[in-house]
């Protein structure tokens, strides 16, 4: 379900894992190759993953059409059928929508977008988050209390939520003439702000740990200042389950980003994500026009199920004890 | 299985039983109920708060207007019995004696007097329906006389729209004035009405649903056989349709064009469909020195008589009444409805043509084109949004890049109207509220000055002006003869058209989803009238 | 115990202030207020008039100081598109919201219960592999999609279940319910699967994990030697334990639940707080946003000083530990 944050509120039901130092151990060890071999379904779902990635890449090379680009519209095409049907017609294998935009093409620049958006989101998060949690959790005290305090009033939010309040008082702020580039950065943002609190639980408890042990003490010793302590020693034991969490939020992201542009708010029709091409798609089903909202509903929920089970086997093989 | 979840399935079960045993109890329904669902909410029943169409219809039902228009839009009487003009500048109104308003005071002139301030009061987005320099005088109780300062044939011309109201009742409640500018608390009039109409409001929840229920103590007879009606909000598109095909609502409006056929092939509704009143239209900025969100700087391009008439030829209006509007649009070479202007006929569109209109970007000095930001609503008019990314498309061709900027009618209007005008490129859409051409003349093109309260130009967005227009109108609305007054309409149409002022498109057509248990009038302004719905009875 | 109930609701009233100086900045910031109640014609000197009327030249902390004041007593401000006031078109759609969010956790708890419980003893079964291939579905498909999907099958295909809004409802005092009619009852349906879909795949995937994690325990292998038959140990002993953590994690699902209306709500028309809210996004009616913001917040708030003060009561053991947050 769309950015449903896994421990909103409060012990999360899927229970992340547990940070170790043996854990960089256990990333170069073979284990993780020898298990990802092992099972189908992680492999079904990396050449799932790459194969999305790749069309989304390539989408100007494959496409049939920028569907981005209005002078390449023509409304003489406007709701073609698949090319399987009576009324279908090359280049427009998977139909065009109602101002004559090809589907397949449509669906492919969609990929890329969702794509773009959900790993800047990632992206931003991420270091909002694990920057947070470093700081929490070496600072300590009364700016780790404010830190953590303020991670819980943003779990107090669903990420669609937060993604909605941003959206609607930046529109209410720039007036609704936002052209797609920042409009895109303000996505990227919502998202941001939605997804940090994880990363920053994660780090600042490992950071937690860590700090106490022998070797943090000693190289404090040798006079390397704070940030060079956390950022060489501490980061790189945290690997592990940051990927793990921003796969799964990679999955969040881009549901997020559909779900806001499924509700008109995210990006417009003129420039359609996957959620705007269902959103419109979604009109015409019931009158039989099913092309339009089935195949990006199609592409979306494939691309947000493989990236799942990626994060799913990731977050086994990576913690013993859920096995 | 555990306690706990015995308890909750128990629990279940339970609020089962008890839902049955309610469902059992309750009485079989005898009323005669019409449920019908409108894309849109009724946002106010304040009569003088919204000129819109579906708003006035709806008001129509629980409030009268002195004068009103039967099925084919001819003057017909309302509160008014009769009225006669004894001198040019003095219309005498006799009132209908035994009306009665919903809280029972009865109706008289200190009512209609009451009733005309209030309507030009400042709030009111009704002040052009009742002539600014009319004075009301009351004769006698049942007697009211307008004077004027000077001849005006068509004063009435826009009292059909013009609800009464009552004066105790509304200085009673504070609602004295049309909604308050500092409404720190709600007027009492957006959420109650106290009309004389055939039809009483007895549930209102704004963006929810608003129960009408038969007034009793009506003065006429009425022809419709309801005993209740219920309106409810759906918005989305694919929804309303599937309410109207399960039988949950008996009318909808809008009927998505892409659904025609389907409703027509059900059996159970139909899509009335007809031309309606209303021209889609595009318009230009030709006030502003540079226009806002482009990429001409110094400049306003449209000043430039050759741009504007590219951005007309290179607009494929035929593609966009066939594709985008799927046949169910009458392509518009006037910014008024042929029906409405009987020489309109004589004018033709002007034939797409990419290739001059290449050429004339090219001698306006803008071979590679420019960018500006276009507004559209999206709620508002059948396609709308989609005309726009249509219009983009075309645009496009001749190297224009438009940035689309649609939205909810709400922000749309808010952002393009008056005061700020805050727009480079538009679409609207307009239906002359007093059926006349004048209304066109003067407050679409009309020349608009800043501080004017006269309603000139008062939705010229584009800031158009020529002089010869607003002398033109002026004549028109002395004249009384008929066929003279039309050559000077035609006059005016030509100045419009030579200028390419404005981008008539067309008039989208009506389209009503009717269940065929009910029967109604539609008529051409796209109102819905209860009075005039009845529906077959259970 | 009093001093940690007290710690715990000082906590809730910070988070809750917190939440208000955000709604207050919504409120008063983002887009002139002024601009949203007068008309397009209102000459320069009313508007000054009006700000002063609003109070808007005072002191930012006087206005926050009066704005708070406002909330505590129910006065959320008067909607921008609706020129009502917010509180009571909140009261007039919370019922819808209530009636769907608690179907949608009510599916979820038994259905997910069942699935999760069925998964974790038959592991090797091909129905626990279907359900657990419809948990990552459930997981995976945006709420939206499982909306327009339930909605072409259900109404548009088969015609059986209605595609919007709440059917007939009946009124009880200022409640509106839809459990009382037919119509009602049908329209509910759909809306709570798709709402709680989500939920129920947490509840199964959590009841399984629980389920397998207590089997293993001495507490069961003690049972099972003591010759109770494989039946009573797993219903009576194993998924008792289970159970405690499921409903906590159900409450405190509630809260999101009811945010998450939002998307159900707009696919199905449904006429609750969340399609208000979507629709005040879309118009930027900033004071129906930020009322629903500090509702959200006050709901989940409670729910959580709510669990934290009924574990302190039934387990004191649990007071100390207890890194719950607000």
């Amino acid at each position: 379900m769309s950015g449903y944050d896994l421990d909103a509120g409060d012990a999360p039901p899927v229970p992340l894992p547990e940070v170790a130092p043996s854990r960089i151990a256990r990333w170069r060890d073979s284990d993780l190759l020898a298990s990802f071999l092992g099972s189908k379904t992680a492999m079904a779902a990396l050449l799932a993953t790459v194969l999305m990635v790749g069309l989304a890449v390539a989408a100007p090379l494959v496409s049939p059409q920028n569907p981005y680009d209005p002078a390449q519209l023509d409304l003489i095409n406007s709701n073609l059928p698949p090319i399987w049907q009576a009324d279908g017609q090359a280049p427009f294998y998977l139909g065009t929508d109602d101002q004559g935009r090809d589907v397949l093409s449509a669906v492919l620049y969609g990929l890329r977008l969702s794509l773009i958006v959900g790993v800047l989101g990632v992206i931003t998060s991420g270091v909002l988050g694990i920057a947070l949690g470093l700081v929490a959790g070496y600072a300590g005290g009364a700016l780790d209390t404010l830190i953590m305090r303020i991670a819980d009033v943003q779990l107090t939010f669903p990420a669609i939520l937060i993604a909605l309040v941003v959206d609607g008082v930046a529109r209410a702020s720039f007036g609704g003439a936002l052209d797609v580039g920042p409009l895109i950065g303000l996505i990227v943002i919502s998202i941001g702000l939605s997804f940090w609190v994880q990363y920053a639980r994660t780090v600042r408890s490992s950071v937690m740990v860590e700090k106490g042990k022998d070797y943090v003490q000693a190289a404090r010793l040798i006079g390397l200042t704070p940030p060079v302590i956390l950022v060489r020693h501490v980061l790189p034991n945290v690997t592990g389950p940051v990927f793990v969490i921003a796969t799964i939020n990679l999955a969040l992201a881009i549901i997020t980003e559909a779900t806001l542009s499924f509700l008109g708010t995210g990006l417009p029709e003129t420039m359609p994500s996957l959620g705007t091409l269902i959103r419109t798609g979604n009109r015409f089903l019931f009158s039989g026009e099913w092309w339009i909202v089935a195949f990006p509903g199609l592409a979306l929920a494939g691309l947000v199920i493989a990236i799942n089970l990626l994060g799913d086997w990731l977050r086994d093989a990576l913690n013993p004890k859920l096995q | 299985m555990s306690r706990s979840t015995l308890k909750i399935l128990a629990r279940g079960v339970a609020a089962g039983a008890v839902a049955t045993v309610a469902l059992a109890a309750l009485p079989a329904q005898a009323a005669n109920v019409f449920r019908f669902a409108f894309q849109g909410d009724l946002k106010s029943l304040d009569p003088y708060s919204l000129k819109e169409s579906f708003t006035e219809g709806m008001q129509q039902a629980a409030y009268e207007s002195l004068v009103t228009l039967d099925k084919n839009l001819k003057f017909a009487p309302g509160l008014a019995e009769s009225w006669e003009t004894p001198e040019p500048t003095r219309w005498r109104f006799h009132l209908r004696k035994n009306v009665k308003f919903h809280d029972g005071t009865p109706f008289t002139a200190d009512d209609v007097i009451f009733s005309a301030q209030r309507v030009r009061a400042s709030g009111s987005n009704f002040t052009t329906n009742v002539p600014a320099d009319a004075d009301f005088v009351k004769v006698d109780d049942y007697t009211v006389d307008m004077v004027l300062k000077k001849p005006n044939p068509i004063a009435i011309a826009q009292f059909p729209t013009w609800l009464i109201m009552s004066k105790a009742w509304a200085e009673k409640n504070g609602a004295a004035q049309p909604t308050p500018p500092n409404a720190t608390s709600p007027s009492y009039a957006t959420l109650h009405e106290n009309g004389t109409g055939p039809f009483v409001v007895a549930e209102h929840q704004p963006g929810v649903k608003t129960v009408f229920k038969k007034f009793d103590g009506y003065w006429g007879k009425v022809e419709s056989n309801l005993d209740e009606a219920v309106l409810t909000t759906i918005a989305n598109p694919a929804t309303r349709v599937a309410a109207l095909l399960s039988g949950e609502v008996d009318w909808i409006d809008p009927v998505p064009l892409q659904d025609q056929s389907r409703v027509n092939a059900s059996g159970t509704a139909i899509v009335m469909a007809g031309p309606e009143l209303r021209t889609i239209f595009l318009g230009m900025d030709q006030d502003r020195d540079e226009l806002k969100d482009s990429s001409v700087k110094g400049k306003n391009p449209f000043k430039d008589i050759k741009v504007r008439e590219a951005f007309y030829l290179a607009i494929d209006e035929d593609t966009i009444a066939k594709r985008v509007m799927r046949g169910q649009a009458v392509p518009s070479a006037l910014m008024i409805a042929p029906s409405l202007y009987d020489r309109g006929a004589e004018f033709k569109r002007p034939a797409t043509d990419l290739k001059k209109a290449k050429e004339l970007m090219a001698e306006a000095g803008y071979p590679d084109g420019f960018a500006l930001t276009m507004d559209c609503p999206n709620d508002r008019y059948v396609n709308d949004e989609a005309i726009c990314q249509a219009v983009v498309s075309m645009l496009a061709r001749i190297n224009v890049k438009v940035n689309l900027n649609a939205q909810p009618k709400a922000k749309y209007f808010a952002k393009v109207l008056a005061p700020a005008y805050d727009t480079s490129f538009y679409l609207l859409g307009w239906t002359p509220s007093s059926l006349d051409s004048h209304n066109i003349l003067y407050e679409i093109v009309g020349c608009r000055k800043p501080g004017d309260k006269s309603g000139r130009g008062s939705w010229n967005l584009a800031g158009y002006c020529d002089p010869k227009i607003d002398a033109i109108a002026d004549k028109v609305e002395a004249e009384t003869n008929k066929s003279k007054r039309d050559a000077l309409i035609k006059d005016g149409f030509d100045v419009l058209n030579a200028d390419w002022s404005y981008i008539p498109l067309h008039q989208q057509a009506l389209a009503w989803g009717v269940s065929k248990k009910v029967h109604l009038t539609q008529r051409a302004d796209n109102l819905l009238l209860l009075y005039w719905v009845s529906k077959d009875p259970q | 115990m009093l001093a940690f109930l007290l710690r715990r609701v000082m906590q809730a009233a910070a988070v809750l202030a917190v939440v208000g100086l955000i709604a207050f900045s919504m409120f008063r910031f983002a887009g002139d207020p002024v601009n949203q109640i007068v008309g397009p014609d209102t000459p320069a000197s009313e508007r000054a008039e009006i700000r002063r009327s609003l109070g808007l030249d005072d002191p930012v902390l006087v206005q926050f100081a009066r704005y708070a004041g406002d909330v505590v007593r129910g006065r959320l401000g008067i909607s921008y598109q609706f020129r009502q006031p917010v509180s009571q078109l909140l009261a007039e759609r919370m019922p819808a919201t209530l009636e769907l969010a608690f179907c949608a956790t009510v599916f979820a708890l038994v259905v997910g219960v069942l699935m999760g419980v069925y998964c974790a003893l038959r592991r090797e079964s091909w129905l626990a592999g279907l359900f657990q291939a419809v948990s990552l579905i459930g997981i995976s498909l945006p709420t939206f999609l499982i909306g327009i999907l339930l909605i072409y099958l259900f109404s548009v295909t088969l015609g059986w279940l209605p595609s919007y809004g709440r059917g007939d409802t009946v009124r009880l005092g200022w409640w509106t319910t839809g459990f009382l009619t037919w119509s009602g009852l049908k329209a509910l349906i759909l809306p709570s699967i798709t709402l709680g879909l989500f939920q129920m795949t947490l509840i199964m995937r959590l009841v399984r994990a629980e389920m397998l994690e207590v089997l293993r325990t001495d507490y069961i292998r003690f049972a099972r030697a003591r010759g109770l038959s494989t039946r009573a140990v797993n219903l009576r002993h194993a998924l008792k334990n289970t159970l405690v953590p499921v409903i906590t994690i159900a409450g405190l699902q509630l809260g999101s639940v009811i945010a998450f209306s939002i998307i159900t709500e707009t696919v199905f028309q449904w006429p609750g707080m969340g399609l208000l809210f979507v629709q005040a996004v879309q118009n930027v009616d900033i004071p129906i946003m930020s009322a629903y913001l500090l509702l959200v917040a006050l709901i989940f708030v409670t729910i959580n000083l709510v669990v934290d003060i009924l574990y302190t009561v039934v387990d004191p053991r649990l007071r100390l530990s207890s890194a719950r947050t607000a």
